[in-house]
């Protein structure tokens, strides 16, 4: 009963969302030029390196790409679907208005985190997909029925990982209040899950390997899903990353939870 | 708008620029961790340079060349553009057309007011360089140090100018946030600041020579890493100067022609 009544307050959302961007249609090019073009800036450095060396830390130029194929899906999903609402949630905090979302009578997170979508900004999910076909062919070979479905299962992992790092972003809103730039942050940080995670082995007698992959899990997104595209994730890195995304997601609505209760409304 | 009238604002111009600076501190440093890219690129570098070094480059040399990246573009940058086109659409910029100063100095003191504590961040990092690569990660002799001074605020004029002019096409363009978006990816492939320019084939680095990308981050970068002798630096200086004085006469004149066009919404 209540998965109904959230599933068609998203469809009703997604629909003015929808009805909203199908005004500025021509953003559709726009968005789609500028993307290709900054596609070309994640492009370039691999280019360098790959023109040096046939491989990096066991990585050859189409299993890299494949990695930055879905770094910029991720981007694509991130700016689509995640940054627009979150960013309104960063709005509402600051200017008080967020009452109104507390006062309604659905959960709070599910509304704020599903109140825009823009589809135009989505069109990285498309150059990613582009970048996978353009790997797999400069690869010589096509991916493995179960490991495309292990990178589906994945695509959904990282979703909800991505999602909920934002809402770990999010929360810091309570407690600092200028946090536009913390978005900026944020997408920096995620930069670095443009490469191969391997590529982080040497740095530090790999304390960034482990940061990338337990603490700020960037690992998990693209470096696995792409090893799955390969086929040489093994297993328990899949169920590790299901359980382990599963948890960050339950941790993440807990400190969610926890920072909403400090919200006090601004002014009046 | 006499020169005189400029000149004597200025001190005081700087000391509220500065003040400013010093009250948005937390907002800064976030400003300045988010410029990751020369670190992703570093680890990168680091990686495919482990086993034998690339054209003069070894690990050392990428963590000095990229740490140098870092401390440059904390002080080579602008984010004049992306200000103009927003008091454009807001209808601000008609209060600063109201002083008797041009908003260019305006904008441009603001920049240079930040510096002090822009290089709070710089010295360490490039101290950290020192500490982790040794003495050849800075230059040697005192006369190169002349040279990174001169051909940072080159850097810092370059994107400064070329953010004024970009700006400015606001006035023609409604928003010019889309050609700032292209300026800056051409920044990102051709300027150093994700690779060394010299890892390019020739014929690239021929055209980038050409471009004046290079000159924002990638010159101060190689002097400030004791790149060249004596004749390149002097070469590399009059190129980027000559590009600062192309971009402040293009910059000069889409805004005197902009602002004409400029008419404050509401009221």
């Amino acid at each position: 009963m209540k998965v109904k009544r959230y599933l068609r307050l998203l469809g009703i959302q997604l629909k003015a969302s929808g009805l909203l961007s199908l005004q500025y249609r021509a953003d559709f090019f726009t968005e789609g030029l500028t993307s290709l073009f900054w596609t070309f800036t994640a492009l370039a450095p691999l280019f360098v390196v790959y023109s040096e060396r046939p491989s990096i830390e066991g990585w050859n130029f189409g299993e890299a790409l494949l990695v930055v194929g879905w770094f910029t899906l991720l981007q694509g999903i991130l700016e689509g679907a995640i940054n627009p609402s979150l960013t309104g949630v960063v709005e509402h905090i600051r200017k008080g208005t967020l009452d109104f979302v507390l006062l309604k009578p659905a959960d709070a997170q599910f509304l704020v985190s599903t109140q825009r979508f823009q589809p135009w900004r989505a069109f990285n999910v498309l150059t990613g997909i582009g970048l996978f076909v353009y790997a797999f062919m400069h690869l010589g070979r096509w991916p493995s029925v179960t490991g495309l479905l292990a990178s589906v299962l994945l695509l959904g992992t990282s979703t909800l990982l991505l999602y909920s790092l934002w809402i770990l972003t999010v929360s810091a809103a309570f407690f600092v209040v200028r946090v536009d730039n913390l978005t900026y942050l944020f997408t920096s940080i995620f930069d670095f899950a443009r490469w191969p995670s391997s590529v982080f082995q040497g740095v530090g007698r790999g304390v960034l390997t482990m940061v990338f992959t337990y603490v700020i899990p960037l690992a998990l997104m693209t470096t696995f899903p792409a090893q799955a595209m390969l086929g040489r994730l093994p297993p328990q890195s899949l169920v590790g990353a299901v359980v382990g995304a599963g948890l960050f997601a339950w941790g993440s609505r807990q400190v969610w939870l926890r920072s909403i209760r400090r919200y006090t409304s601004a002014s009046s | 708008m006499s020169a005189r009238t400029t000149l004597r604002a200025f001190p005081t111009l700087l000391r509220v620029g500065f003040a400013e600076a010093v009250a948005y501190r937390a907002e800064m440093l976030i400003w300045v961790l988010s410029t990751t890219m020369p670190l992703v690129n570093m680890v990168l570098w680091m990686a495919v340079s482990r086993e034998a070094p690339v054209g003069r480059f070894g690990e050392a040399d990428f963590v000095s060349y990229f740490l140098a990246t870092f401390a440059v573009r904390q002080l080579a940058t602008s984010w004049a553009a992306w200000l103009i086109n927003w008091e454009v659409k807001q209808g601000t910029l008609a209060m600063r057309l109201l002083r008797p100063i041009s908003p260019l100095w305006a904008y441009a003191v603001e920049s240079i007011a930040a510096f002090p504590m822009r290089l709070m961040v710089a010295v360490p990092v490039m101290l950290l360089s020192v500490a982790l690569v040794g003495q050849k990660a800075v230059p040697q002799h005192a006369w190169q140090w002349g040279f990174v001074v001169l051909s940072v605020i080159g850097g810092w004029a370059v994107a400064f100018l070329a953010n004024v002019a970009i700006g400015a096409l606001c006035f023609f363009l409604e928003s010019s946030q889309k050609v700032l978006e292209v300026w800056l990816v051409l920044f990102f492939v051709c300027s150093g600041y994700m690779y060394p320019v010299e890892l390019l084939p020739p014929t690239l680095r021929t055209i980038i020579d050409w471009l004046p990308f290079r000159y924002q981050i990638g010159v101060p970068v190689e002097m400030l890493t004791g790149a060249y002798g004596w004749e390149e630096s002097l070469r590399l200086l009059a190129a980027q100067w000559a590009w600062v004085a192309v971009l402040g006469a293009l910059a000069a004149v889409t805004w005197k022609q902009g602002v004409r066009r400029f008419a404050a919404f509401g009221g």
